[in-house]
């Protein structure tokens, strides 16, 4: 089953290329991500994996000095060709490096995907924000408190909330950014076992700062340096005395980065 | 070198204790200006106030004939019948424009429109009040009368719209600032949740910036009651108890404003003024305090 779906591609990046004010962000990017698999992105700060996510559920059009070329297709479909915007980032969960619980009760934060998209029956909704906050293990330490603010709760909470929140929308992908920044050990571990949990039903995307983490989730990494993709493939290569670059070697060895 | 960082340590032991008194002062002399001003203000009424004063007939009355010869009243209802009016008035068009303004300015325009935008804003709040109310004497009195079609276009109406383009500068800059306020974060975050821009906005921006925005509005109110010289030369200045917004309406502030200079110093009509004063005075508390309330209220809520 899972060599199956491994090859379905969900996500088909060809030569992107980001400017910001002219310097480039990202050169001639070209990789597939499958259906159903943890990729893990891997690469010292500054090299443009955010920007990567970005361009994905198209939150880049916000920036104003940001420009795009080349093509990201999700199931086929280049996502410049989708009319609605907000379905696109619908059908794409985001977490964000530091957690961001949306100033609003801990129910209203997951439900805000959801209304937004227009469901606004209760009973639906309420099987929706236990669902999702149980999936983000965040469930039992929150239910009796669904009412209180979002922003109170602890940031390892916080930022199980935002996953809680990301999955909301039912998405398809889940982008995580370097999630595990502002999170305890313990926190990360936890959401770790979330992301298996998960990695059945979702194409999960972990941009990390944590080699390590890469190496024990995903089962392909990309390794991106300098605005270039190195070298993509399965962990068992990456992670290996072997890897098809030296450079890919040496980060993930902690020689340098 | 060493002598002069000594001297140095020795004026910081000195300056320090000196230079904490100082902003100390400064500090409670906010509390010192409010509570003199008061003083001498109500001072100046106290005599009336204690002695010959109905507080009954002077709160409820809307008979103001101070200077009648043998029958003086003293009501000042329809005064603040007046004020109260043309701050609603003014209110009414003020805050939708004011926060759609500011809405605007922070969200939607592009940084070029955007400075332009604040430095015209802050240009309209930078304009006397005198001139204010000239472009109600001349501008909007012809254009009231020949829209709707009336007799005289010193009204309500004309104080309302006038007060309400003296408020709106207020509103935006002040608004604006409230949104700014608002982390990036939330608004990337919900974006990437796929709500639309206007569902970021009233979703997220209007409760996260319901505190500044209110204060916002409020700042509106206070520059509204506390106007003078503007609604004195645009509402007819007619001691009068509105029933449309095409009524001649006074002020108590341009009552004050207009009369002061007319009173025998130290008369009960002098008098009398001050204690108008001292009701202004308490009234702007009052909204004060009632906007803390309210503002503690959403935050214990929250």
């Amino acid at each position: 089953m899972a060599q199956l779906s491994k090859s379905t591609k969900k996500i088909e990046i060809a030569d992107l290329t980001v400017r910001y004010d002219g310097l480039e962000a990202l050169k001639g990017i070209s990789l597939d991500i499958y259906e159903n698999e943890i990729l893990g992105i891997i690469g010292p700060a500054q090299s443009g994996k955010t920007t990567l996510l970005k361009t994905i559920n198209r939150t880049i059009e916000f920036e104003p000095s940001a420009e795009v070329s080349g093509s990201v297709s999700i199931d086929g479909t280049d996502i410049q060709s989708i009319r609605n915007v907000n379905q696109l980032r619908r059908r794409i969960g985001m977490v964000f490096p530091l957690p961001v619980g949306l100033p609003m009760s801990i129910y209203d934060n997951v439900a805000f995907a959801p209304r937004t998209a227009g469901i606004r029956k209760r009973s639906e909704l309420d099987e929706l924000v236990e669902r999702c906050l149980k999936q983000s293990a965040l469930w039992d330490e929150v239910k009796d408190r669904l009412d209180s603010l979002g922003t109170k709760l602890s940031g390892g909470q916080q930022q199980r909330l935002t996953i809680a929140r990301a999955l909301s929308h039912q998405p398809e992908i889940l982008c995580l950014d370097e999630f595990s920044i502002a999170v305890d050990p313990v926190t990360t571990m936890r959401i770790e076992d979330i992301l298996k949990e998960l990695r059945s039903q979702i194409t999960i995307i972990l941009v990390t700062n944590l080699v390590q983490q890469a190496r024990r989730l995903a089962d392909r990494t990309a390794f991106i340096f300098e605005s270039k993709l190195i070298e993509i493939d399965e962990n068992d290569v990456i992670f290996s005395d072997s890897p098809a670059h030296k450079l890919t070697y040496d980060y993930v060895h902690g020689n340098f980065g | 070198m060493k002598i002069v960082t000594n001297v140095f340590h020795q004026l910081e032991r000195w300056c320090e204790p000196v230079i904490e008194g100082i902003i100390r002062l400064c500090g409670i002399s906010a509390i010192i200006f409010v509570f003199g001003i008061f003083f001498f203000v109500f001072r100046e009424g106290m005599g009336f106030f204690f002695g010959g004063l109905d507080l009954v007939e002077f709160l409820t009355s809307p008979e103001w004939y101070p200077s009648s010869l043998n029958n003086k009243r003293y009501g000042v209802l329809a005064l603040i019948a007046g004020t109260f009016s043309v701050t609603v008035l003014a209110m009414v068009i003020a805050v939708p424009f004011g926060l759609g303004a500011a809405i605007f300015v922070s969200e939607f325009c592009g940084p070029k429109l955007k400075e332009t935008l604040k430095i015209v804003i802050e240009l309209l709040a930078a304009i006397p009040s005198v001139v204010w109310g000239f472009i109600g004497l001349t501008v909007m009195n012809a254009l009231i009368i020949k829209i709707f079609n009336v007799p005289i276009g010193l009204t309500m109406l004309n104080g309302g719209i006038i007060l309400a383009l003296m408020s709106v500068p207020i509103i935006v800059s002040i608004g604006e600032d409230a949104l700014k306020a608002v982390p990036d974060s939330y608004r990337e975050a919900a974006e990437a949740l796929g709500a639309t821009r206007w569902q970021v906005i009233y979703r997220v921006l209007l409760p996260t910036a319901k505190n500044g925005l209110l204060a916002a509005v409020l700042l509106g109110v206070g520059r509204a009651v506390g106007e003078t010289m503007a609604v004195l030369m645009t509402t007819g200045h007619a001691v009068n108890m509105p029933t449309s917004p095409f009524d001649s309406v006074r002020t108590l502030t341009a009552t004050i404003a207009a009369e002061l200079g007319e009173a025998a110093v130290g008369s009960d009509h002098y008098r009398v003024l001050f204690i108008i004063g001292v009701l202004l005075f308490t009234i702007t508390f009052i909204v004060n305090f009632v906007t803390d309330l309210v503002i503690k209220g959403i935050r214990e809520k929250a």
